[in-house]
């Protein structure tokens, strides 16, 4: 890369065009991003709105990276399911004799496994068709983006727990361990309280969230009175929550009596979650609580006292401090926050649609995911929603590439990974594909701060 | 713990007045010997709890009542807590702690060995021995890989995932070659590629590192998975029969009782763990390597300034523990089981909780792994006894013995002081 300005920084030469300016920083970014954004020509020629963006079409802004990213991990992808395939592999012995063999075997594998992909997640043409000829109903036209929203709604609030935190300086890697023994109250009201509908519905959505806020009080008060690191507390918190839960399974009265094997009473019907689109889609009231949750939690951030201290907090805590926030408070205070959001997803696991009864695997891997979804969400509340509506959509895609086209769903973890990775590191996204700087994006991912 | 200089937060106890340190320990332990020595002595039954030097119920024992062992052992912790309680000199704290958590131990055993079904009142001190190192081998390795990493500034978080990538790269090649020591080296290289992405990311890219090695766990949950199913599931012949190391015999060493044929029968990786936290024990502290290290972990700048090489050291570091940890990983599929999705199964976490509890030094690190062992193996044993302790609480041991230990109520732990952040020239 050319450096037409030797000195970028420099207040007395201004840039003469915004690609100029774009290009000058570009040559600084061996090293991560650090403040390299270029100074904007304070007046005059404003660029034309088709030109700016062009120009920011190329640049290295959220939305470009982000979708880049998800290009460079479906590229890795493909590259693994080829590697793995002994059929097409074999084509590559001869590729310098009949290339075309390699590269027509190696289209379709992908091709179809990508093509399952979509059409698990968003839209199936031939269902559509189907419907059109009248030889399936409408719901299997919606049945992917049923699918899709069923695997958003806990991804949604663990996402949040952890963008939660990070916005408020600490790093919630115990989502898993949140959601957990929320799943556990919210399955234990489920079954053992006799209430009447509705009621019953939200004490066991509420005790979700109980479980959850104990669970993120202990390290919480912890960090704030011992000053022990939350990383390492929640890692632990996680595996207590899960040895607790495989415990608590096998108990007298929680044990389902018919069942030899490792699982809990059903949830009363009357506590679960109602149905959106009928008994045939699996999408359930669980995405609305989402969508109200990103709500709260925006509001939260932006708009209210505590937001603002914890913004602070997180930005700063000395100067939090000096400016009469209570540090310690926030810090107790933001972990119970993030706790209710992670116990709340684990209700959504048991009260919604994936499962009804506890089993050791019943919160899957949403506190995991809900760490890369906070990331890929830039720990914003709205990002985090749209970022948990992509891995839900891989999760829903992933079901059906393994079912259609034999494609191991742990694919799914892999690409979730990787576009994480890619979207950590902006430096190296703008690297590969040569980006323009980006017009004060804010693309660094600097959040906790080591042990 | 934090590295926040957060004045209203209590940086730690600070030891004042009466109730100092040694003090709050001695009535916890004074507290842990009561419940020994009335809770355990009052279920513990009149069958002699035997504790035999043999993997069965056979050869000599070690023999006590089981009343009379729990309350008596009770009353040892409670004696040790009183006299820490009555103001003990400093040099004796260690061993007055040793004895008081081992009586307590020992009384919980008394009471479990005698309730035990009858027949089965005795405990094969040989299994539980060789079990305990056999659990402890994978923390081994993986605590050492932390200390590598951790030592020299880079928190390593991935230790699941380096263990993960070295069980199935050692599982993988050993098969397709059908040779353990190409096993052994593919394990090693496959532990050092995961490795090799937390280093260029974490202090190329200046990614943050704990983000990092949780993101590089799912990458290899996920890449490991996904070939399991995609090959070894498929054709597990060729992709997943991998050679496995046959167990040495030291000569002499193996005829001491008890220790001999737990230790010095074993296989190529406990020797290998055991000389390792030597090596890298003697290497951290009586090396010009060692003291740069632990320079570039504690003040980069500072080492940066006497002509170290911060980054290059880091980079050779990071590898170096992705190749001790690949190793680790090795010592599952090279030597007791075929590869399976998510074999290690958290084992990296209690790798990482050992490094924690062991201080972040080699040998304090074995000691913890090699306690967490016990833990494990203790609630396989209690389990195999229909115990009425549940062996779930056992396995949270670990985990909660960490929490504990960085709140600052059992001792006080202090990663370096450059841990996880990354360095930056200039």
């Amino acid at each position: 890369m050319t450096n037409p300005d030797p000195q970028p920084g420099s207040p007395d030469k201004e840039p003469a065009t915004e690609a100029q300016a774009a290009q000058t920083a570009l040559g600084n970014t061996e090293r991560a991003e650090t403040a390299t954004t270029p100074k904007q020509p304070g007046d005059g020629g404003r660029p034309s709105l088709g030109r700016l963006f062009l120009d920011n079409l190329w640049a290295a802004n959220t939305f470009t990276v982000t979708l880049l990213s998800l290009v460079l991990a479906m590229i890795v992808g493909a590259v693994l399911i080829i590697v793995s395939d002994p059929d097409v592999l074999a084509t590559y012995s001869y590729i310098t004799a009949r290339p075309s063999d390699a590269i027509n075997s190696s289209w379709t594998l992908v091709s179809e496994a990508y093509a399952n992909l979509f059409k698990g997640a968003v839209f199936d043409p031939e269902a559509f068709s189907g419907w059109l000829n009248g030889s399936n109903g409408w719901e299997a036209v919606l049945a992917p983006i049923s699918e899709t929203l069923t695997y958003t709604a806990p991804l949604v609030f663990t996402g949040l727990s952890v963008a939660l935190a990070f916005r408020g300086g600490l790093f919630n890697i115990g989502a898993q361990g949140q959601a957990t023994i929320g799943v556990i109250l919210a399955a234990l009201a489920g079954f053992l309280l006799p209430l009447p509908p509705g009621l019953h519905l939200l004490v066991a959505v509420l005790a979700g969230a109980l479980g959850g806020a104990i669970w993120g009080f202990i390290p919480g008060i912890l960090k704030a009175k011992a000053g022990a690191h939350e990383v390492i507390n929640t890692i632990m918190l996680n595996y207590i929550a899960t040895y607790f839960l495989t415990w608590l399974i096998v108990q007298n009265g929680i044990q389902d009596p018919n069942r030899t094997d490792a699982i809990s009473r059903p949830v009363d019907a009357s506590a679960q979650l109602p149905r959106l689109l009928g008994d045939n889609l699996r999408v359930h009231a669980g995405i609305l609580l989402a969508v109200l949750a990103t709500w709260a939690v925006a509001w939260l951030l932006n708009r209210s006292t505590l937001g603002f201290e914890l913004r602070a907090v997180g930005a700063n805590p000395d100067a939090a401090r000096t400016a009469g926030i209570s540090v310690t408070r926030t810090y107790v205070l933001i972990m119970v926050f993030a706790g209710i959001l992670a116990g709340l997803g684990g209700s959504n696991m048991v009260l919604g649609s994936t499962a009804s009864a506890l089993t050791p695997l019943v919160v899957a891997q949403i506190g995991f995911d809900g760490i890369l979804v906070a990331l890929l969400g830039r720990v914003k509340p709205w990002g985090v929603a749209l970022a948990a509506l992509l891995f839900g959509a891989l999760q829903a895609g992933g079901n059906r590439m393994q079912s259609y086209s034999g494609i191991s769903l742990e694919l799914v973890t892999v690409l979730q990974a990787l576009i994480v990775i890619f979207i950590a590191a902006p430096a190296l996204v703008k690297a590969i594909f040569q980006l323009r700087a980006a017009r004060a994006a804010r693309l660094q991912t600097s959040l906790a701060k080591g042990w | 713990m934090s590295t926040m200089a957060v004045p209203d937060i209590a940086v730690a106890p600070v030891d004042e007045g009466f109730w100092t340190r040694t003090r709050k320990i001695g009535l916890t332990l004074l507290g842990l010997g009561l419940v020994g020595a009335v809770l355990f002595g009052a279920l513990a039954t009149d069958q002699p709890a035997r504790f035999t030097l043999s993997e069965d119920a056979a050869g000599a024992a070690l023999k006590i009542n089981g009343t009379v062992g729990a309350i008596g052992f009770g009353v040892v912790a409670i004696a040790a807590g009183a006299a820490m309680l009555a103001g003990l000199p400093k040099r004796w704290f260690t061993l007055v702690l040793g004895v008081g958590l081992v009586s307590f131990v020992l009384s919980f055993l008394c009471w479990q060995v005698s309730a035990a079904p009858a027949g089965q009142n005795f405990m094969p001190l040989v299994n539980m021995v060789r079990g305990t190192f056999v659990l402890a081998l994978p923390l081994i390795f993986g605590a050492l890989a932390g200390v590598l990493c951790e030592r020299s500034g880079v928190v390593n978080v991935a230790i699941e995932g380096q263990l993960l990538m070295g069980a199935f790269s050692g599982a993988l090649f050993g098969s397709i070659s059908g040779s353990v020591w190409v096993g052994l080296v593919a394990a090693a290289i496959g532990g050092a590629f995961i490795s090799l992405l937390l280093a260029v990311f974490a202090i190329r890219y200046l990614v943050d590192q704990v983000v990092m090695g949780i993101v590089l766990n799912l990458l290899a949950v996920g890449v490991t998975g996904f070939l399991y199913e995609r090959l070894m599931q498929t054709d597990a012949q060729q992709y997943n029969s991998a050679p496995r190391f046959s167990n040495w015999e030291i000569p002499l060493l193996k005829d001491i009782p008890v220790l001999g044929p737990a230790l010095f029968r074993g296989n190529i990786f406990l020797y290998l763990g055991l000389l390792l936290v030597l090596v890298i024990h003697i290497a951290l502290f009586r090396t010009r390597w060692g003291l740069r290290t632990r320079a570039v972990g504690e003040h980069p700048t500072a080492a940066d300034t006497l002509g170290v090489r911060v980054l290059g050291l880091r980079y050779r570091n990071v590898l170096l523990a992705g190749v001790v940890a690949g190793i680790g990983g090795a010592s599952y599929t090279l030597a007791l089981y075929s590869f399976t999705k998510n074999m290690i199964g958290g084992k990296g976490f209690i790798a990482l909780a050992a490094l924690i509890f062991g201080r972040w030094s080699p040998t304090g690190a074995l000691l913890a792994a090699l306690f967490f062992g016990f833990a494990d193996q203790l609630g396989t044993y209690l389990g195999a006894i229909n115990s009425v302790i549940p062996s779930q609480f056992l396995a949270m041991l670990p985990y909660l013995a960490t929490i504990l230990a960085v709140a600052g109520l059992v001792g006080r732990v202090r990663a370096p002081a450059a841990d996880g952040k990354p360095y930056i020239k200039g």
